[in-house]
């Protein structure tokens, strides 16, 4: 175990371990250092050497988030040197970076304003040297800016975690920059984690923010809102709530006062997708033919489906909450009001931009019809109603409506890494047992790690189950299912860190501890919850006995397929 | 035993790294030996890729045998017999091409494989060579970490400078006379490499190959970019860095242009990763290649490639303009 030992930070005394770094430490002290390039998620890279600190008996500046502490350490973290190297810094910093401060993923919170105001710096010193940089676009998910990019490496780290490999650095005139790159072997899998990831804002999602305003100002229409587990708890800190803050029936409201005939709660979607991913999971354990894949992220889906073909007939056929809720809507739930489903707009709210991507994939089609039309994401909602003066801290709570919008406890966990497979577990089990689980809590498979495995008894015999969140550790897995295909019964991945709490489409900043604030939220809302089985959701009974009764129509709004993909992504 | 009686003789021989951080090589050589690893490496660095300097060419040409004998005693003085210790002469491209048969030949039985250098100029750098080595783009690391703990692969790697192993060679086998390599160009009759004792003036080294200027002139001392910009009042101090003297014409030399050739170089040869200096030398060039330059600015940009950059390189940037600057100044339009 590391020593504790005990250092200054402006003549504080804290008491730290031996192998943190002094960023590190201040942060856990609430002492504020100014850092661009760091990201807790990623390697220490010192590259924007903006965290510079001094301590005594050492010469010159030192960035604090590649020094380690060591015992009677005297730490400075501000001194008229400091500031002025900081200044002349960012002042270089914002030479790269073309301001666009009104469309920006971090115009509640951005950094390099704070700081540039701090500073007194003058922003406009030098010209802007990537002006001309172009714009790129990847698919319907994700834009990327690079007029607006500070070469810290964030981006192309994230991207090589999530073994994409998209985003490479390339030379041209004698300077190195971010570029998507050109292999056709290598393809953008939208997972967005390059958005949350960027301090600068280089990146955001396809429409972010100039087309927000599109899903609502649908003349003649029924507009109706999804709303997906996990933004219940992150999209406060927008408001300045506190991170893991629940604003479920504010949420509802806010969007009610958009002028949204229906709001719906993708939980509810889950708990379809519960009930018929336990009937595949449970078909594949008695046929005993390999893991049953979860395939509720579509940037998961889409990995597998480029990187690792040969895993497709694993992936379950089960479709995603969203979809499965969106083809409700324009089915039964048309139906059942009388309504032609061409006049309905269905709008989810994500936390994802690979969402985006899913929703215009032709074999979910319905007759015809896209079961979602529009997603947004949880910060594009966010702006939404600030630019509608809706807040969200003050709003009177309203509930969402009857009757798709009523979900299981079961259904909200799918926000968190592991919830999905908990979901599935609580329903399979009862349908293997007739006997619904004598603990409905399955907390082998929770928490933030990145993999996290389990054996589960149930009906005598034994579950084997790995949950992956970041495709870094997927790949771990699928790696070991190809020495052994029978490794695993049940895999569930999520490509982003922590699950869709850490989405490409969540609130920025994020990291471990906000991530896990979310999701612990997430599990209290399900822990409160009278009902926390999807199968006995009596919305999901009433809609199979009234309307998903035979294995067609089942096969039509719950299912879908899956196919070996080329690159998409054109640059 | 002989394997410690080489490091003893290193550390009596005061021998520091040839490379220009003069870093005490016995030092270097104690840690990868008592580093605990069951695999360490050996790199002899001849990147060489600064203008003026050309003395590891020079002694790959006339000393191969030492240079192999040098490396072929830090295999030794490394290995208990339980380490596997490999080494590795890591070559600038043209280097490679003239000397590879050469140093094949010497090496043949040995674990020493040569490997050819991509990059420039940075990709000489301690660590950025290790990145090469292990396949990526030229880029320093964060130390600590410093090789001899963890180097090429993970493992403890002791990296010198070419010269310092022709040197060790020389230790051995007594005839070490604690003397260093000059490399002497710009605007002189002799230009060439000499050895010279190592705590000769640049006034000596230029007086004793006849190249003291019979005009009125400056030099640059250590490298013909990163080195300092010296008067001839001021040349009773030895030589910097790397061991190189570059005689320029004090009335003949444009001194924007030699600015540019200098920031040029940095701008082609830095690797791109901090702030300092990719954008601080990008301005510096943009401002040199207008030919005005901006008092405020320059400070300010100087400043924080001297206090904030993450490698020397960045640092080694300052010294030349910095000098230049100051001692020439009339010569540039600057005011105040």
């Amino acid at each position: 175990m590391s020593k504790k030992i005990k250092i200054k930070i402006n003549n504080q005394i804290i008491e730290c371990i031996e192998d943190q770094t002094i960023l590190e430490v201040a942060q856990e002290n609430g002492i504020d250092i100014p850092a661009l390039c760091y990201h807790s998620d990623l390697s220490v890279k010192a590259n924007c050497r903006m965290c510079l600190v001094e301590i005594e008996g050492r010469d010159g500046l030192h960035t604090s988030c590649s020094t380690k502490v060591e015992e009677g350490m005297k730490v400075i973290t501000d001194s008229p040197k400091i500031g002025r190297a900081r200044k002349i810094n960012l002042e270089l910093v914002f030479a790269q970076h073309r301001e666009e401060c009104n469309d920006c993923v971090w115009n509640f919170n951005c950094q390099l304003l704070k700081l540039a105001k701090k500073h007194q710096v003058k922003i406009a010193r030098f010209s802007d040297r990537k002006n001309d940089f172009p714009v790129y676009q990847f698919g319907p998910s994700l834009i990327f800016d690079s007029s607006k990019c500070i070469d810290c490496g964030n981006c192309v780290e994230v991207c090589k975690k999530q073994q994409a490999n998209f985003l490479e650095t390339e030379e041209r005139g004698h300077l190195y920059r971010v570029v998507p790159t050109q292999d056709k072997n290598k393809d953008c899998i939208y997972c967005g984690q390059c958005i949350v990831h960027c301090p600068v804002g280089a990146f955001e999602a396809v429409g972010e923010f100039e087309d927000i305003e599109e899903p609502i100002k649908q003349e003649n229409k029924i507009v109706v809102f999804q709303i997906a587990p996990s933004l219940r708890t992150s999209i406060g800190e927008e408001f300045g709530l506190p991170y893991g803050e629940v604003v479920t029936e504010k949420l509802v409201a806010g969007i009610k006062k958009l002028g949204v005939d229906k709001v719906f709660d993708t939980s509810v979607g889950a708990d379809f997708t519960t009930f018929e991913e336990a009937k595949e999971l449970i078909e594949k354990l008695e046929a005993g033919c390999g893991p049953c894949l979860s395939s509720c992220c579509p940037a998961w889906v889409k990995f597998v489906e480029f990187n690792y073909p040969e895993f497709i007939s694993c992936l379950a056929t089960t479709r995603s909450p969203q979809s499965i809720l969106g083809g409700l809507i324009k089915t039964y739930w048309a139906q059942k009001e009388g309504l032609n489903p061409k006049d309905i707009v269905v709008v989810s709210v994500m936390p994802c931009v690979a969402k985006k991507y899913e929703i215009q994939k032709e074999e979910l089609k319905i007759d015809g019809m896209k079961p979602v039309d529009y997603v947004l994401t949880t910060r594009e909602l966010a702006h939404l109603f600030v630019k509608h003066k809706i807040d969200l801290v003050g709003i009177e709570p309203k509930e969402a409506d009857a009757p798709l919008g009523i979900p299981s406890g079961a259904g909200v966990i799918y926000g968190a890494s592991g919830g999905v497979v908990e979901s599935a577990l609580r329903t399979a089990y009862a349908m293997m047992t007739k006997d619904n689980p004598p603990e409905v809590e399955f907390k082998k498979v929770r928490g933030m790690e990145g993999l996290k495995k389990a054996e589960i008894m149930m009906n005598g015999r034994t579950v084997r189950i790995a949950v992956a969140n970041g495709i870094e550790n997927a790949k771990i897995i699928l790696e070991e299912l190809k020495r052994d295909p029978r490794k695993y019964d049940a895999v569930e991945v999520m490509a982003c860190f922590g699950g869709c709490i850490g989405g490409g489409g969540q609130p920025v900043p994020a990291d471990a501890k906000i991530r896990q604030k979310r999701a612990e939220s997430l599990y209290q809302i399900d822990a409160k919850n009278q009902n926390r089985l999807a199968h006995e959701n009596p919305v999901v009974k009433q809609v199979y006995k009234e309307f998903l009764t035979t294995d067609e129509i089942i096969r039509k709004i719950c299912h879908t397929s899956y196919s070996k993909k080329e690159r998409e992504v054109k640059v | 035993m002989l394997v410690d009686g080489i490091i003893v003789k290193l550390e009596e021989s005061g021998l520091t790294g040839r490379g220009g951080a003069r870093f005490p090589t016995h030092l270097k050589w104690k840690m990868v030996k008592e580093a605990k690893a069951e695999k360490k490496y050996i790199i002899c660095n001849a990147a060489e890729g600064e203008p003026g300097v050309f003395k590891d060419g020079y002694i790959l040409k006339n000393y191969p045998q030492e240079v192999v004998q040098g490396i072929k005693l830090a295999l030794g003085a490394i290995d208990n017999s339980t380490v596997a210790v490999s080494a590795y002469i890591y070559l600038r491209k043209d280097y490679y091409q003239r000397f590879k048969e050469e140093l094949e030949k010497l090496t043949k039985s040995l674990p020493i494989t040569l490997f050819k250098k991509t990059g420039g100029y940075l990709a000489g750098e301690e660590t950025s060579l290790l990145e090469v080595i292990e396949g990526r783009r030229p880029a320093p690391r964060i130390k600590p970490p410093y090789p001899p703990q963890i180097g090429l692969f993970g493992y403890p790697t002791l990296v010198n400078n070419l010269e310092t192993f022709y040197h060790v060679a020389q230790i051995a086998e007594g005839k070490y006379k604690k003397t260093r390599f000059y490399s002497i160009s710009g605007e002189v009759a002799n230009e060439g490499v000499y050895e010279f004792p190592e705590d000769y003036t640049v006034s000596q080294v230029l007086k004793e190959t006849q190249n003291w200027p019979d005009f009125r002139f400056f030099i640059q001392s250590g490298g013909g970019a990163s080195g300092e910009v010296l008067l001839p009042d001021e040349l009773e101090q030895t030589v910097r860095g790397q061991g190189a003297i570059v005689v320029y014409n004090r009335q003949e030399t444009d001194l924007f242009a030699l600015m540019e050739k200098w920031v040029n170089f940095f701008l082609k040869s830095n690797c791109d990763k901090c702030v300092p200096c990719r954008e601080g030398v990008y301005r510096l060039a943009e401002m040199i290649e207008k030919r005005k330059l901006d008092k405020e600015i320059l400070d300010d940009i100087l400043f924080v490639l001297e206090e904030t950059s993450f490698c020397a390189l960045g640092e080694g940037v300052v010294t030349p303009f910095r000098s230049l600057i100051s001692k020439l100044r009339d010569g540039l339009g600057l005011k105040d």
